[in-house]
């Protein structure tokens, strides 16, 4: 009975369900396997396989078009995973319209980074191994985003995170990246924790991890029960994505190549969280104080991500700085409740067209400067990457929120959310807006404008076509996704955000947006002004905190070093030595104790059969005694 | 019939054997001196068998005897034995499972 329910899960629509996240795994493996065979044609191989999960999600999302809004979901399951006592947990997908926006995004713009790194990767020799990991991470994330359970959502986020640590640690021969690798896997074990304890959590309490079995149930959990859950959750997301506190391992990511940078650390991989935050939507419907601490968490990340932004001279560091900060808007709207939860989708999805063309960009320019990175030794890279430029510009006017790029809708619609919901907030997150307009001007600057500040032997040049169409197609997703989702996603994300869609015209200046507007071109022109002059090849002294603290990632570092490390250090110290001093003594103590007695005893064994006839004898005149004196008594 | 003057024949000769066995160094003297101390039970057993009047004693006595003369097949090769490789049947010589 079980395998026919299989085979007709594994026919009709819910093939292809599985098929989505099946093709690009099986490409995977069969890279990894092959050897050195598939030197040669792995990478287009591996390019097909997202394109192939494309078409399928296309299929699917087409198919979730037509039908009517209620019934917009398809649920597969595959087979009982773990059947124990009163628990039964299963192996199952869910399509719904949540779930096929991440389809897209995450097969539409992997797609295009596997193309760019046809070229970007030309000349590495683990090319095929690169690839590889790419798929993997791509049926991974598929799985994540696909699950219909939270265990199976945290297969994919185990997934994912193997595939970063494998990816960041590409070029593991630099010992940077192999400790870049290091601290991301390190630092999201944290966040893994807090996943963990609430799958076990929601076991407790619901005897079940699917979603609508959590939503359901959701209404009913007491108050302290929701905000433990709440909590677990923001954590397990502030490890995946980025978020303060656990923000450190983001920066130093960078040390992957830059298409991973583009795929991972900047339009899917690290916006997990927010996905986990929007899809446990119903358990935060419960609890003020959790939905609270992650606006919190957002505002506060969206002000250090900009803060960093504007120090670093690595341009994938500024980028790196950016995706925090723009991370940080999405949770700050997956804060604000039902309200924000499809702008924070909205934005994640324009962000990850953006920020992806961006980081591409940032790729081709690197490309062209012999894998320089530091942006003062660039300049005046306008004319020789025009390609490269133009796109960099349709994602700059994005991310600043230029009317009626993406960036102008999914952003302003946050803010204004946020002040709605509090001012103090709202405030803040325009001004993360005016930074962040700062910063990518200073990018812009620094990169594309000024004289030139390269090295005689560099020799600029503008990337070869593989690398700058899907370049071209993500500055066209850039400006034009906004136009096209502004008056949709919310009614499209109703029934998984259970939110009323409010009315946002296309043509709308509200009064915060044009506030809104004001601050960014403030931030614009401080930019500009600032960097419209020489700028010094090497890093400047300064004396201001402020900039200290930036180009020190805000100390995040040093904070974990102290705060963490150190007493974890000490504290494992105490322990060595507990287990030294005390489980060693009693284990050795009594050791020490058996094989003195038995020194002493092997002292009789001495060979001489007289001496043992002596004791012989001795112990029987000793039981006779016994035995005389027994009677007598 | 009194058991007594058997009994403290026993001992004497028991005692014989196993000062026997402890004093003395040669193989076939310590040998010897076991047989002394096998036949001073088997004298307290037939005594006691005289003294009951039935034949268990001797039952023992018979069963004694047979293990008697099985040691002494196995005891006098290990001892003729030990002679041929050691040029010595002194016990004390043959001190080598030890430590």
């Amino acid at each position: 009975m079980q395998l026919l329910e299989t085979v007709s899960a594994l026919s009709g629509s819910g093939a292809m369900v599985w098929l989505l996240i099946a093709i690009p795994l099986v490409c995977s493996a069969i890279l990894m396997l092959s050897g050195k065979v598939a030197d040669g044609w792995g990478h287009f191989l591996a390019t097909a396989a997202p394109i192939a999960s494309f078409v399928i999600g296309l299929i699917l999302f087409m198919q979730l078009l037509g039908s009517a809004a209620d019934a917009r979901s398809i649920n597969v399951d595959l087979y009982e995973w773990i059947g124990t006592g009163n628990w039964s947990i299963g192996l199952g997908l869910l399509v719904d319209p949540l779930s096929i926006l991440f389809v897209l995004l995450i097969t539409g713009v992997g797609s295009l980074i596997h193309i760019y790194s046809i070229g970007y990767m030309a000349h590495d020799e683990r090319r095929r191994r690169f690839f590889a990991y790419l798929n993997l991470f791509i049926g991974a994330m598929l799985t994540l985003v696909l699950a219909n359970n939270y265990l199976v959502l945290f297969l994919g986020w185990e997934g994912v995170g193997l595939a970063s640590f494998l990816l960041i640690s590409f070029w593991a021969h630099k010992p940077s990246a192999a400790a870049a690798g290091n601290k991301a896997f390190i630092v999201n074990r944290v966040g893994d924790l807090g996943l963990s304890l609430a799958i076990f959590s929601m076991l407790a309490m619901f005897g079940s991890v699917r979603f609508e079995d959590v939503n359901a149930g959701a209404a009913e959990l007491s108050p302290l029960w929701a905000t433990l859950i709440g909590f677990f959750l923001l954590l397990a997301a502030c490890g995946k994505s980025a978020q303060v506190p656990l923000q450190s391992w983001l920066l130093d990511a960078m040390e992957g190549p830059t298409p991973v940078s583009a795929l991972i650390h900047a339009a899917t991989m690290v916006t997990a969280g927010v996905y986990l935050v929007v899809r446990s939507n119903a358990i935060y419907a419960q609890t003020e104080i959790a939905t609270t601490a992650v606006a919190i968490v957002g505002t506060v990340t969206l002000l250090a991500g900009a803060w960093i932004g504007t120090s670093k001279d690595d341009i994938k560091k500024v980028l790196a700085g950016s995706t925090m900060s723009q991370i940080g808007y999405m949770m700050l709207a997956a804060g604000l409740g039902p309200i924000g939860a499809s702008f924070a989708i909205f934005h994640l999805i324009t962000h990850g067209a953006f920020k992806a063309n961006m980081f591409l960009g940032a790729g081709s320019v690197m490309h062209g400067m012999n894998d320089d990175v530091n942006m003062r030794h660039f300049g005046a890279l306008a004319k020789p990457m025009k390609i490269t430029f133009f796109t960099f510009a349709m994602g700059y006017l994005a991310i600043i929120g230029f009317p009626f790029t993406s960036g102008f809708y999914s952003k302003d619609h946050i803010i204004e959310a946020a002040f709605q919901h509090n001012t103090i907030i709202g405030v803040l997150a325009l001004i993360g807006a005016g930074v962040t307009a700062y910063y990518m001007t200073r990018l812009m600057m620094m990169t594309f404008f000024g004289k030139k500040r390269w090295a005689d032997d560099v020799h600029p040049h503008e990337s070869p076509l593989v690398m700058t169409v899907p370049l071209i197609l993500l500055a066209i997703a850039s400006i034009v996704a906004g136009l096209f989702m502004n008056g949709w996603i919310q009614d499209w994300l109703a029934s998984s955000t259970g939110q009323e869609p409010h009315n946002t015209p296309l043509i709308h200046f509200t009064t915060i947006g044009l506030i809104t507007l004001a601050v960014v071109a403030v931030g614009v022109l401080v930019g500009w002004f600032l960097h419209r002059g020489d700028i010094p090849r090497d890093e400047p002294v300064t004396k201001n905190p402020l900039v200290h603290a930036g180009r020190n990632d805000l100390y995040g570092d040093a904070f974990n070093e102290h705060a963490i490390i150190r007493p974890a250090k000490g504290f494992a110290g105490a322990l060595t030595s507990f287990d030294r001093g005390a489980v060693d003594g009693v284990a050795m103590g009594s050791a020490a104790v058996a094989s003195g007695l038995g020194a002493w005893l092997r002292k009789g064994q001495n060979g001489l059969v007289r001496s043992y006839g002596l004791t012989l004898s001795a112990g029987i005149v000793v039981l006779a005694v016994v035995v005389i004196l027994g009677q007598l008594g | 019939m009194n058991p007594e003057g058997y009994l403290v024949l026993s001992a004497i000769l028991f005692a014989i054997g196993i000062a026997g066995f402890l004093l003395r160094r040669n193989a076939i003297i310590a040998f010897m001196s076991i047989e002394l101390m096998l036949n001073a039970t088997n004298l307290a057993f037939v005594g006691f068998a005289n003294y009951h009047g039935n034949l268990d004693g001797l039952i023992a006595a018979f069963f004694v005897m047979v293990v008697a003369a099985a040691e002494v097949v196995v005891g006098l090769a290990i001892i003729v034995a030990v002679y041929r490789a050691r040029r010595s049947a002194s016990v004390d010589d043959a001190n080598l499972m030890k430590f």
